[in-house]
């Protein structure tokens, strides 16, 4: 369902702004999303100032030394530092991205820093994403066959395995899907760019078995055709893929095989 | 969501702190400008329906069509017919499988917008 506003529960106040800190030269405006569960009041953004000349540089750096010189309530997800587990993905600067590979130089003025959009909040950054994960599993994201399994291993020519290129790098860090407005809307139904692309990753390796199955599960007016190519998903993957054209592929092969 | 109201857990911001992209912007316009259409065909109903009933009916409804707040949405209806279409083509082009790289989708948005403006320009020219 579209609602355009947010619940009640839900609008933001303004929160409690942290002291500067003494004597730096080089200072940046944090703008943080706070919600903490234990106290029942409604969400607030606190702000922070962060000395840069004693900080790393991307948006990650910043959030551990809040967490660990100005406030160790602050409560976010984060894991690799590097882009590859996916934990720390938050809409930073108005787009979703991973905040251990998001430069702050990238970006202007103060960093507003909320949790990935349209979920349930956990605690200040960490959104919930149970149903996300759910989605994922539901589109069974592994290798299905029927035939007898060989004796050394499934195997693949250069060329089909070139087709997994763009597809098996995702790391389900939710950027994509919490961009997408159908997701917004219709999440509860659509299964969302993210598992799409799994889902796609799976229809189009050439040892799996369950092609037709693949897609019969996915014939349907929500889980796959609530994509109108808005194309938040591709524009915002902190990795470069593009779930956009992975779920066009699968309308597309919809339509080969109906005709 | 499954567990949405689990601990009356607050949703977070989505609309209010997610930056427009051309691509999202375009997307929109192509249904804002298709339910716009509908409200300037009932209005071109009503005028034909006001000409087969007789002059009177027909002389008040060419006098709000005509006049200039009839030529502003007119017009804007000329531009969101023009969009609407280019919206329609582009959307083709897309289920045929082709310009979904970033891009050419971002190229493609501003082209519907530059060339709907420039088509509704001639239009209201030629016309």
């Amino acid at each position: 369902m579209v609602e355009l506003t947010l619940p009640k529960n839900s609008v933001i106040r303004t929160g409690k702004t942290w002291p500067q800190p003494q004597g730096a030269t080089n200072v940046r405006e944090f703008r943080i999303y706070r919600w903490d569960p234990d106290t029942g009041e409604n969400p607030r953004v606190d702000t922070y100032f962060v000395d840069l000349d004693t900080c790393g540089p991307m948006v990650l750096d910043a959030l551990i030394k809040i967490k660990n010189e100005i406030d160790p309530t602050l409560t976010f997800r984060r894991s690799c530092r590097e882009g590859i587990c996916g934990s720390c993905a938050m809409n930073i600067d108005g787009i979703n991205t991973l905040a251990c590979t998001y430069g702050m130089d990238e970006i202007k003025g103060p960093v507003k820093i909320y949790p990935l959009p349209h979920m349930p909040v956990v605690k200040d950054l960490v959104p919930d994403l149970t149903h996300f994960y759910a989605q994922h599993a539901s589109v069974m994201p592994w290798l299905e066959t029927s035939t007898n399994e060989p004796a050394k291993e499934w195997r693949q020519s250069p060329e089909d395995r070139k087709k997994l290129d763009g597809l098996y790098e995702c790391i389900m860090c939710a950027s994509c899907s919490t961009s997408c407005p159908s997701y917004w809307w219709n999440g509860d139904k659509y299964l969302g760019p993210a598992a799409l692309l799994h889902a796609y990753r799976w229809i189009i390796d050439s040892r799996d078995e369950a092609t037709g199955e693949r897609l019969d599960q996915l014939e349907d007016p929500f889980k796959l055709y609530r994509c109108h190519t808005i194309m938040n998903c591709t524009k915002t993957c902190p990795k470069g893929l593009n779930p956009a054209k992975a779920i066009a592929s699968i309308k597309k092969m919809m339509v080969e095989r109906a005709i | 969501m499954a567990d949405f109201n689990r601990g009356n857990r607050p949703l977070s911001p989505h609309l209010q702190v997610y930056r427009p992209q051309i691509t999202s912007v375009s997307s929109i316009l192509t249904r804002v400008t298709g339910n716009a259409l509908i409200v300037a065909a009932v209005l071109i109903v009503w005028w034909f329906l006001a000409a087969a009933t007789g002059p009177e009916a027909f002389d008040r409804a060419n006098w709000v069509l005509t006049s200039w707040v009839g030529d502003i949405v007119m017009t804007l209806s000329v531009w969101g017919l023009w969009y609407h279409t280019l919206a329609g083509i582009r959307h083709v082009i897309w289920d045929a499988g082709r310009g979904l790289e970033l891009g050419i989708a971002q190229a493609m948005g501003w082209g519907i917008i530059g060339g709907s403006a420039v088509l509704t320009l001639l239009t209201v020219i030629v016309v």
